[in-house]
């Protein structure tokens, strides 16, 4: 049976975790260290733990924090959020976090992402890519927590996040992101079927059945998700949740 | 003393939180008499194989080692690059190995690896187990662990394999024969499968010590 990675993604703004909606209207769903804690013991696959305010604030990755993540949850953890400096990537790298995610910068400084892929190996650099599908259904990628349209097409930064040596893109579409109401397949496909490299979906996912659909028809090679981890029913009650691996067994690998 | 080898390479502080966790002293160090003194080794380690090799020899570390692993017989665990650096060589690189287990690393082989697989092998996979050992006793029912690689042991003798896993194909996961073990996964991010494995690692048995003669009297 083959696996396939299911994360949880969290965001951080100012010392909580929020949930957005297309990148906005951030929700307050609790304490990062608190719901990380619960996360590790649901045993989940991966964590991606990111700081939607960072690169605008110009605020620097918090080690201790991620310190303190690091020496109790054993499993991938993934940092994003002001990552545009190689001496925040060793520093982050040291507090046992393995993985760090670049994405304003991989558009503004594509020289860290193959400095950094060269250093430390690429399996610890993702290339983060956020993109909005336009009013005719042309994808654009965004930076700066998508406040900044670059021009550029997802396909066409993710080969070039993948000749930049990242081991990983992470893609997430802002128009779905906390609807909850399913992955933009289609892009999916596009990006996974052009790069080599394995394809994270994010945005959107409501259900398993979302999950299942962008690895058979998107051909991920793992999904992220938000808004599915942390909201509970029509009025999205703050409720971390993960499935068992039963249901990940019937409902996501098969 | 478990010692964790430092020989700059890959992020070896994961491996350090999870014993600290577990309870277990550790100490991380690329000082050869450190390494002189150790009861148990790991040997970590992400990154490419020649790079390995080259450091473990610029920091005058292969001797001790392998004074350590083939005379003195202690406990060793390779993880990872670490154990891929254990076998006789890679088809990653020109450089030989350490040699102490009879096995090639060999690229995942492309042709056999198809139906949207890609390389490298990242994520978590069950691993079935081959024979008793005590790295895994007492283990978590259905283990998986987390990967992440691009080649893979092939063990000469397959009586040294001590788990399997699939990825396109079955391959060696880990191997063990006498003091020497290597694990292709991570078991410092493999939540309680790892610490499970860790601590049997850190709780084996000391090599037995030398008897000490009183006098009777």
């Amino acid at each position: 049976m083959r696996r396939y990675r299911v994360i949880p993604i969290l965001l951080l703004r100012g010392k909580g975790l929020v949930k957005t909606t297309r990148f906005k209207d951030p929700k307050y769903v609790g304490d990062p260290i608190n719901a990380i804690r619960i996360f590790n013991e649901k045993e989940v696959d991966e964590l991606v733990f990111l700081d939607i305010e960072a690169t605008r604030t110009g605020r620097t990755p918090d080690l201790q924090t991620l310190s303190d993540i690091a020496s109790e949850c054993f499993m991938p953890l993934c940092y994003g959020g002001g990552v545009n400096r190689p001496e925040f990537i060793e520093q982050i790298l040291k507090t046992g976090v393995e993985k760090v995610s670049i994405n304003s910068a991989l558009v503004e400084d594509p020289d860290l992402v193959r400095h950094a892929a060269r250093e430390h190996g690429s399996s610890t650099i993702v290339a983060s890519i956020d993109y909005k599908r336009g009013l005719f259904g042309k994808a654009q990628v965004f930076t700066h927590a998508g406040t900044k349209g670059t021009g550029r097409s997802p396909v066409e930064l993710a080969k070039l996040a993948e000749d930049l040596g990242a081991g990983e893109i992470a893609l997430n579409c802002i128009d779905r992101d906390g609807t909850l109401q399913g992955y933009d397949v289609d892009t999916v496909r596009k990006v996974a079927d052009a790069v080599s490299v394995p394809v994270i979906a994010i945005g959107g996912a409501g259900s398993l059945a979302d999950f299942r659909s962008a690895i058979r028809e998107g051909h991920a090679s793992a999904v992220a998700a938000g808004a599915f981890f942390v909201f509970h029913g029509k009025h999205r009650a703050v409720l971390i949740t993960y499935p068992g691996q039963d249901a990940l067994r019937e409902q996501v690998y098969a | 003393m478990l010692v964790i080898v430092d020989y700059d390479l890959g992020n070896l502080g994961s491996i350090a939180n999870m014993l600290r966790k577990l309870g277990h002293a550790a100490e991380l160090t690329s000082d050869p008499a450190r390494i002189g003194d150790a009861t148990r080794l790991i040997l970590p380690g992400v990154g490419a194989f020649d790079q390995g090799m080259r450091n473990l020899r610029n920091r005058g570390l292969i001797e001790v080692l392998n004074y350590k692993v083939l005379t003195e017989q202690v406990p060793v665990l390779g993880i990872c690059l670490g154990a891929q650096l254990m076998t006789r060589g890679s088809e990653e690189g020109e450089s030989p190995g350490l040699g102490w287990i009879d096995a090639r690393t060999m690229r995942f082989s492309l042709r056999e690896v198809s139906g949207g697989l890609k390389i490298p092998h990242m994520g978590w996979s069950d691993v079935s187990q081959q024979k008793p050992h005590p790295l895994f006793e007492g283990m978590y029912e259905e283990p998986r662990f987390y990967f992440v690689h691009s080649f893979h042991f092939d063990c000469e003798d397959p009586r040294d394999v001590l788990t399997t896993t699939h990825y396109g194909y079955e391959f060696a996961s880990s191997f063990a024969r006498d003091n020497i073990w290597g694990v292709q996964f991570h078991p410092e991010k493999s939540h309680k499968f790892g610490l499970k494995l860790l601590d049997n690692f850190a709780r084996i048995s000391e090599p037995a010590a030398i008897p000490v003669t009183t006098s009777a009297i």
